[in-house]
């Protein structure tokens, strides 16, 4: 069928897929977007990569397990929460710091950033932990 | 704080008492007896200020909205109690050591004993309510391990659930007692409430909390007809049945009626309930006790006929009764403990407890015998020892009774016979006659075996002998704080000749009567059958067993595995209190804003509606997913025509990968097809339309609402200044609420794994995938 | 349009519990995506609907200004969104292996093949 048209522009869509989902993520903070659109943005991506080229392909071209995504997508939004502490604050209280840059003037950079960062990693690695197991299983089934 | 220490230095005894398993029996227990000894001599130490009226507290807040604290109070009652609690404990734990011997699990059995010995003594040293309710079931659970402690046996285990079943119940329903008496006495710390009597007596709430209080108090105590789990918890090593089941839990209930005298006795209700049911125990008991041959059985039994004389007592509600009750109580617990491990050193010795078998034990076991005789002798109520004394005060007692005094005399006369028989019997008989019938290898147990029962055998003859030293010092505070005013209790073994007297020596007539005539007695009662059924413990045994089988008939009804009918009740339960509501809110949604509609939504809304059909109607999987992601899209828009960007990202992403899953799974499914009925569609197609017409109901409803918004403009102001955000729905999940983004993630994660799992690690067994 | 999102929530409510009710699983799966997008359109239009004022703050601006859409609703039906889709995957998944391992889809006939 048009296969060919998918596998084609599924290798050209998902490195531009996932540039966009790392955008998102971003400027999730002040624009619409944020970890949990750009985890299931980028694994969409990846799933796209699975079903054009197969399961296998789309591993080697993540190069580590989902499941290990999962983990340390939830241990970097667990570990967001203890600069807080150290502050003498309450668990996951949002900590910033405004570093003064040359040219851009001063970024807010915070503890938010962080925890975003971190659910945008186990988004990844929980959507694709399921895609990648019920490809596999129709991958064999198949055959 | 120093009355804290005992309770929490015995609970660190049972979290350290495992380590005793590494150290032989013997020694194990002279360790462990160290601190029950240290607490005896700690609570003899506080005799001068309790003598001298005074009492020690502590107390810490501990739950202030509802008025509960961790309150302490030492005084005339607590003091006696303790002072039973350490002393009986000590000698107890010296015992198990022997009794033990090299048992794998003694650790396990100090763990539990000082268990329970730390919960006792919380019983007796707290001031309120609550916190006895705590210490009090503490004291079921600790004698549930202890009569369960042979776990291999069954009968163990079951005698063990038992008494927990009883007492644990009883208990609860003693806990509702307690809030009621809270409720009326409007607090809950004892010492407050036992100066509020008469507000509690006039109190409508009265007699329920009365009702309820006592049935804890009677399943404790083992007053009939709650009384067969008594017996039955004769299951338990020795040194148990010495400790709680004689000694000091069995007290508990008495104990709570005795501290509760000023708060709630004096009324017609208290009299008659606790005579009455005191007086029935106490003939039961005894009565129970006659056919009985194994000689931990016999204890038992007239453990329940003593407890029943002690409810009585308090009962009478007079200072000589009170009086008469403390003394009674000492008395037993000190020959009914020393009995206990005598008979646990005979079993141990000779390896049987039937009264039948064991003869002329005297000549081996002559420190044994001694031990047995002198608490036999205090338990028949002989002179010089304080069991007669216990015995005078108590008929002397009767005879002064507000009402029904002759009655309750026979009664007396006849139970106290029965125990003389039975003192006989256990603590005597075993060690007269010849000597060849009992089992050849018997001989003296070990010193930890008889210094117990020695010790507590020769308190009985020395504080007959010298009844001043727990009369003045011990017994007159206890009465105080009994009667809540000071009573004189000077005890003497000689007062003349007179009709107490007279009815002590006829008692012992008829129980040594009663003694000889024992085959014929034994005969009598075996033909004297009643049914088991009628039987409290067999009406027990029946709920028991049907429960099971009515929890199984239950299940079948509620849960019973068809997940339709579990749906269809939810369903119909929503629509049912939804309605109600909607009723209740009387006034019907303003439809004022219907106005505002522009075309393109509404064009929308048609096509989602459509959508929604299809994926209903369609007989195609295909089909239905396709109508499905058109709705999703659909509802993708309407999040970007009313300004919710992010939720239209979210929602477009989910989507798609929806889709996606849903491919790969349903391409495998058989095709749709309507395979229920037509009156269950029916039945189900009015279901789905009333609740859909409630909810559209709701959301119009919701809508006129003016939400309390003070949330939301906290957020739309704290933002920026804040959280250096300008999105502020990614601000609430990363900031916010991020500790519910985070709960969020691990449930996506748990989910993950799940898929995982069953997709992948089924190979591992064995089943063949269809 | 709260009247017509009203009808709309209504509609796909009752087509939920419908297919909810079924003996099939997979639209038993059907059904519960529907109840949750109802429900998430429940408490969108609750919420207040309102055009083109995103919960956005202004370049210049340091708080939202009034008329905004409720930012408070948007972060639960997002937080619902993302549940839910967890959720279907697992109950997908779920009824593939059922399938898998006893052959139907059907409610009834699966419970039959069990015991």
């Amino acid at each position: 069928m048009n296969a060919l048209i998918l596998r084609i522009s599924a290798r050209y869509l998902s490195p531009i897929l996932i540039g966009v989902s790392v955008l998102l993520l971003l400027r999730g903070h002040n624009d619409p977007g944020g970890g949990f659109i750009g985890g299931l943005l980028a694994a969409s991506a990846m799933s796209l990569l699975a079903l054009a080229h197969g399961t296998a392909s789309a591993r080697r071209s993540l190069r580590v397990d989902p499941r290990t995504l999962i983990a340390v997508g939830l241990l970097l939004a667990l570990t967001s929460g203890f600069p807080a502490l150290f502050g003498g604050r309450e668990w996951l209280t949002g900590m910033w710091t405004l570093p003064e840059l040359p040219l851009i003037g001063a970024i807010p950079l915070g503890t938010p950033l962080w925890f975003d960062v971190g659910i945008y990693i186990s988004v990844v690695g929980f959507t694709l932990t399921i895609v990648f197991a019920l490809s596999e299983n129709d991958e064999e089934e198949a055959v | 704080m120093e009355m804290l220490l005992p309770i929490v230095l015995t609970l660190l005894a049972a979290a350290l008492s495992p380590l005793l398993r590494h150290i032989s029996g013997r020694w194990g227990g002279w360790i462990a007896s160290v601190l029950p000894a240290g607490l005896f001599v700690f609570f003899l130490s506080q005799l001068p200020t309790v003598q001298a009226g005074g009492e020690r507290t502590f107390s810490v807040t501990w739950i202030p909205s509802l008025g509960i604290s961790l309150a302490f109070r030492l005084d005339g009652l607590s003091l006696l109690f303790a002072l039973l609690i350490a002393g009986v404990g000590t000698l107890v734990v010296i015992y198990a050591g022997g009794y033990l011997g090299g048992h794998p699990h003694r650790g396990r059995f100090y763990a539990f004993l000082f268990l329970f010995m730390s919960s006792m003594l919380g019983v007796v040293l707290a001031d309120n309510l609550f916190l006895l309710f705590v210490f009090w079931e503490l004291t079921s659970v600790a004698s549930f391990l202890l009569i369960g402690f042979s776990h291999e046996k069954e009968e163990a285990r079951r005698s063990a659930l038992q008494a927990l079943l009883i007492t644990g119940l009883g208990g609860l329903a003693m806990m509702a007692g307690f809030i009621l008496i809270a409720i009326a006495g409007g607090t809950s710390e004892v010492s407050e409430l036992l100066s509020r009597g008469d507000l509690l007596r006039s109190h409508e709430l009265y007699l329920p909390a009365l009702l309820l209080l006592l049935l804890g108090a009677f399943t404790k105590s083992a007053q009939a007809p709650f009384h067969f789990w008594l017996p039955g918890a004769m299951a338990a090593p020795a040194p148990v049945s010495a400790y709680l089941h004689s000694a000091t839990m069995v007290k508990a209930g008495v104990y709570l009626l005795a501290r509760l005298n000023p708060a709630l006795g004096g009324t017609d209700e208290w009299h008659y309930l606790l005579t009455l049911a005191g007086g029935a125990t106490m003939v039961i008991g005894a009565l129970l006790a006659g056919p009985q041959t194994d000689l931990k059985r016999l204890l038992g039994y007239s453990t329940v006929s003593a407890l029943g004389m002690l409810v009585m007592l308090i009962g009478l509600s007079t200072d000589l009764a009170a009086k008469a009750a403390l003394v009674f109580l000492v008395v037993h617990s000190l020959y009914k403990a020393a009995l206990f491990m005598v008979a646990g050193t005979i079993d141990h010795e000779t390896g049987t407890r039937d009264v039948r078998q064991l003869h002329g034990l005297m000549r081996v076991m002559p420190f044994t015998a001694i031990a047995a005789v002198l608490a036999a002798l205090s338990m028949t109520g002989f002179p010089p020892l304080l069991g007669f004394i216990g015995k005078e005060l108590m008929y002397e007692a009767k005879m002064q009774a507000p009402s029904a005094s002759l009655f309750l005399l026979i009664a007396g006369v006849l139970a106290n016979a029965v125990n003389i028989a039975v003192a006989i019997l256990s603590g005597m008989r075993p060690f007269i006659g010849r000597g060849k019938h009992h089992p050849a290898q018997a001989h003296e147990g070990t010193l930890t075996l008889w210094l117990g029962p020695l010790i507590l055998g020769l308190s009985g003859l020395l504080l007959g002998l010298f009844p001043d030293l727990i009369g003045i010092p011990l017994i007159e505070p206890a009465v105080r704080s009994v009667r809540a005013e000071h009573v004189d209790v000077d005890l003497a073994l000689w007062h003349g000749i007179n009709p107490v007297l007279l009815l002590s020596i006829l008692t012992i007539v008829v129980g040594v009567v009663l003694y000889l005539l024992r085959h014929r007695a034994r005969d009598a009662s075996a033909r004297l059958r009643v049914p088991e059924l009628l039987l409290p413990g067999g009406v027990y045994r029946r709920m028991i067993a049907a429960l099971p089988a009515f929890s199984g008939r239950l299940v079948g009804v509620i849960h019973n595995g068809n997940l339709r009918s579990y749906l269809f009740t939810i369903i119909t339960v929503f629509l049912i209190l939804a309605a109600r509501t909607f009723v209740d809110l009387a006034d019907w949604p303003v439809l004022s804003r219907l106005g505002d509609v522009e075309f393109y939504s509404v064009g929308l809304v048609v096509l989602m509606i459509a959508a929604t059909l299809m994926v209903v109607a369609s007989r195609t999987r295909l089909a239905a997913v396709a109508a499905l992601g058109v709705l999703g899209f659909g509802i993708a828009a309407l999040y970007v025509i009313y300004s919710a960007p992010d939720l239209a990202i979210t929602q477009i992403l989910v989507e798609t990968l929806t889709v996606v899953i849903f491919l790969f799974v349903i391409r495998h499914l058989p095709r749709f097809g309507e395979r229920s009925p037509r009156p269950t569609q029916f039945r189900d197609g009015v279901i789905a339309v009333l609740s859909g017409t409630m909810v559209a109901l709701f959301s119009l409803k919701a809508s006129g609402v003016q939400m309390d918004s003070a949330i939301s403009s906290y957020f739309a102001e704290n933002s920026v200044p804040a959280a250096y955000g300008r999105n502020v729905v990614n601000v609430i999940l990363v900031d916010f609420r991020a500790l519910d983004t985070l709960g969020e993630a691990t449930v996506l994660a748990v989910a993950a794994i799940g898929v995982y799992a069953m997709i992948k690690l089924r190979k591992h067994h064995g089943r063949r995938a269809g | 349009m709260h009247v017509l999102l009203a009808i709309l929530s209504g509609i796909l409510f009752a087509a939920g519990v419908w297919l909810i009710l079924r003996r099939s699983l997979a639209r038993l799966v059907l059904g519960l995506i529907l109840l949750s997008q109802a429900a998430n359109l429940v408490i969108f239009t609750s919420g207040g609907l309102h055009r083109a004022a995103p919960p956005i703050v202004g370049e210049n601006a340091t708080a939202l200004e009034a008329p905004y859409a409720d930012p408070l609703p948007q972060a639960l039906i997002l937080t619902a969104i993302v549940i839910s889709f967890g959720l279907f995957a697992f109950f997908l998944v779920l009824i593939k292996r059922a399938h898998q391992e006893t052959g139907t889809d059907d409610i009834d006939a699966m419970s039959e093949v069990e015991t």
